[in-house]
């Protein structure tokens, strides 16, 4: 047993981690509201580049050949600069590909933008205005649609990067996968929410721990008070133990074979219930330890809040993860 | 990150797993509550076992007679010990896992020769007197004197809180020998024998009705001069080296313990009735019950992070304090939920209607949980150590 990331696990992080600093600044981030569904399609080019929707495709099949212990990392990272758009669901697709939806053959290039939606109606979808196809999961299968249309904008989206359209009804579609491989979907999603969560978490706690050291009260920084360290000692807490959950759960899924260990699928549950709950307990905390700030527009802390509320209601949410650990024990 | 283990580790845990099978059902019957003789004949006895079958001071250097063991294998020692139902390290724990370490880290060859391998033959008991009434969260304000008098020291205070006291052989004691100097440089770090005349030790009963606690009085105790460990004034130091040998390992009987005690919970609400059906079929009990295994599993990823973490860089730094804090704050909520569960069975400890499927003590585990946030750093202070070392906020002062 090793369980520390490896070097080349360390320099994918690194260099993905400097990429997002440098590109997906606060200001850029908030542009992106300002275009078509809220996807930066120049991005999403980029991001392809570096291996992101390919991360797992085998190299045979043009991919990078990499594990889903790998993605967790680039997928915390994704999550700290809460890039938004479909980034599941198009890390999703370009695999859906690999296995030989041909339609989705774009997904690992950035070209084709995948959204993914659980089945249901009426249906919420993300980023509509954006999407080049719609992977939709429910208990009995995977389908795949176009873009979707007729749908009715929110006005006021939860989180401001990520539009919804409501629509009555998905249309019907094209099969792609039975429950089997709706099950692997919503499994692969489930751990990915996660790790964005751990990365969203993970930021929150940064930011609001730079504005404890900086802000004088009282004639010393708001950070030296216990009530305000404790706080962010509480919320570090949580981002460290739903780390090491997620990854853990990478690991045991890489090594669980095509069909999952048990082990494994108890992992990811576990991980997803502890990644939603540090990313609640790290977001609202970013708020408090702002003051009245935290509480206003101006500030990014409210789009990690808001993230991270969005990502508990997608394909592997965590009620979903509750029931199906339930099960499990 | 790789969680298989390598072949040697594999073989490690299936030897000792043949050991334990062979060796558990020889032990004698487990002593009787609060018999603290009894229970050190126990608990030496098996210590006794392991340094036969070569697993005594499993991560102490062999130089030492220990084993040598990694932290993955210690992890593995623990883990299978813990789910064959093998005894605790028990009265053992100061001096195989405290004291011990200390000593083959700071002692002279004459020190490491006379105490070490009596303790990995499970013939001695220490205990330690650290803390005191006035020096609890604040160790290092300690004002047990000692004083030279020719080829000794005599000591007088009070210490509290020294497990096993009323059992041990020596006591590894922390005393203030320079009241002048800065408080953190003026402490020694000496090893007193339990039977130095002038020694009275008064056990504590703790809420959950057992004493395994004591207060020490020491009026005017002779220690030879050549008990001290280290040297003079650097008692702190010498005290603070075996923090550094935390390999992350210090909570893995306990978080294995509570994933038993939390299966059982959920087999309790699978037959409480409730409502027609059970207490099971009830979402939010269900859902509280799930949330508290996924906290332990993740707790249980963490802990094999931390131990990684020792194994690369020889020790798991601030993981122990994040480890704890996540831990107990779990414990809690475990604790909560078991006496929901129980409604009126929490009336007495002992379970007299057999609700407990493994026969485990809810009541007892629920009222100790409380203890977890105190005992070894509070959470207090270990949320501190977190804020300040990690995050890298600034002191209070």
């Amino acid at each position: 047993m090793d369980f520390e990331p490896s070097d080349d696990q360390l320099a994918l992080q690194g260099e993905l981690r400097r990429f997002l600093a440098d590109r997906v600044t606060s200001e850029a981030r908030r542009a992106v509201a300002d275009l078509p569904g809220a996807v930066d399609r120049d991005l999403w080019r980029e991001l392809a580049g570096l291996g992101t929707f390919a991360l797992t495709v085998p190299e045979a099949a043009g991919g990078v050949g990499l594990g889903l212990a790998d993605a967790t990392l680039v997928f915390e990272e994704l999550g700290r600069a809460a890039v938004p758009g479909p980034l599941i669901g198009t890390f999703l697709g370009a695999g859906l590909a690999a296995a030989g939806v041909d339609a989705l053959a774009g997904a690992a290039t950035g070209d084709v933008v995948v959204g993914l939606t659980p089945a249901g109606a009426p249906a919420w979808v993300e980023h509509a205005d954006a999407l080049d196809a719609l992977v939709v999961v429910g208990d009995g299968g995977v389908t795949l649609t176009g873009p979707p249309t007729g749908g009715r904008p929110a006005a006021r989206p939860l989180d401001p990067l990520t539009p919804v359209h409501v629509l009555d009804a998905l249309p019907a579609g094209e099969p792609v996968g039975g429950p089997l491989a709706a099950h692997r979907l919503r499994t692969a999603a489930a751990l990915l929410a996660g790790a964005l969560q751990v990365g969203l978490a993970a930021e929150a706690v940064a930011m609001a721990t730079a504005h404890a050291r900086d802000r004088i009260q009282f004639g010393r920084p708001i950070g030296s008070f216990q009530a305000v360290k404790h706080l962010l000692a509480d919320a570090q807490v949580g981002v460290e133990v739903a780390r090491a959950a997620v990854q853990a759960a990478g690991v045991e899924l890489d090594d669980g074979g095509d069909e999952g260990s048990p082990a494994a699928h108890r992992a990811v549950e576990g991980a997803r219930i502890v990644a939603s709950r540090a990313a609640d307990r790290a977001t609202r905390t970013c708020v408090q330890v702002h003051g009245g700030m935290g509480f206003t527009w101006d500030l990014d802390a409210h789009l990690l809040l808001k993230r991270a509320m969005v990502l508990d209601v997608g394909v592997g949410s965590v009620e979903a993860s509750v029931a199906a650990l339930a099960a499990a024990l | 990150m790789r969680l298989q283990e390598t072949p040697d580790e594999r073989r490690f845990r299936r030897e000792l797993r043949d050991w334990l099978d062979a060796t558990l059902p020889t032990l004698p019957p487990e002593p009787p509550f609060e018999d603290w003789a009894a229970k050190r004949d126990y608990d030496t006895g098996w210590q006794r076992r392991l340094y036969d079958a070569g697993y005594a001071g499993i991560s102490w250097p062999t130089e030492y007679g220990g084993r040598g063991a990694t932290p993955s294998e210690e992890l593995i020692f623990l883990e299978e010990t813990e789910r064959a139902g093998a005894p605790y390290v028990g009265c053992n724990f100061v001096a195989t896992l405290h004291a011990g370490p200390t000593i083959a880290a700071e002692g002279t060859p004459e020190q490491r020769a006379r105490y070490l391998p009596p303790i990995l033959r499970g013939e001695h008991v220490w205990c330690q007197g650290f803390s005191e009434p006035g020096s609890g969260s604040d160790l290092a304000s300690l004002r047990t004197r000692a004083v030279r008098d020719d080829d000794h020291y005599v000591v007088t205070g009070q210490k509290i809180w020294t497990s096993h006291a009323q059992v041990a052989d020596y006591c590894e004691l922390l005393v203030r020998t320079d009241p002048d100097a800065p408080k953190h440089r003026g402490i020694t770090w000496i090893v007193m024998p339990m039977d130095s005349p002038g020694i009275e030790v008064r056990p504590m009963r703790t809420l959950t009705g057992e004493s395994e606690f004591s207060e020490m009085f020491l009026d005017e105790v002779r220690i030879p001069a050549g008990n001290v460990v280290g040297a003079e004034n650097d008692g702190w130091r010498v005290a603070m080296v075996t923090f550094g040998f935390e390999r992350g390992t210090a909570f893995v009987s306990e978080l294995l313990g509570s994933m038993r005690l939390l299966a059982d919970l959920v087999d309790i609400a699978r037959k409480t009735p409730q409502g027609g059906a059970t207490a099971w079929d009830d979402a939010a009990v269900r859902s509280e019950l799930t949330t508290i295994a996924a906290d332990l599993d993740a707790q249980w990823a963490l802990t094999k992070r931390n131990v990684s973490r020792a194994a690369r860089h020889g020790n798991a730094g601030v993981g122990g304090s994040v480890f704890k804090l996540a831990y107990h704050e779990t414990r809690e909520r475990m604790g909560e939920a078991a006496l929901r569960l129980l409604g009126r069975a929490r009336l007495a400890f002992d379970d007299p209607t057999g609700l407990s499927p493994r026969h485990l003590d809810h009541v007892e585990q629920t009222l100790y949980a409380l203890s977890l946030s105190i005992a070894a750093g509070t959470a207090q202070i270990q949320r501190n150590i977190v804020g300040e070392r990690l995050l890298g906020l600034p002191k209070e002062r």
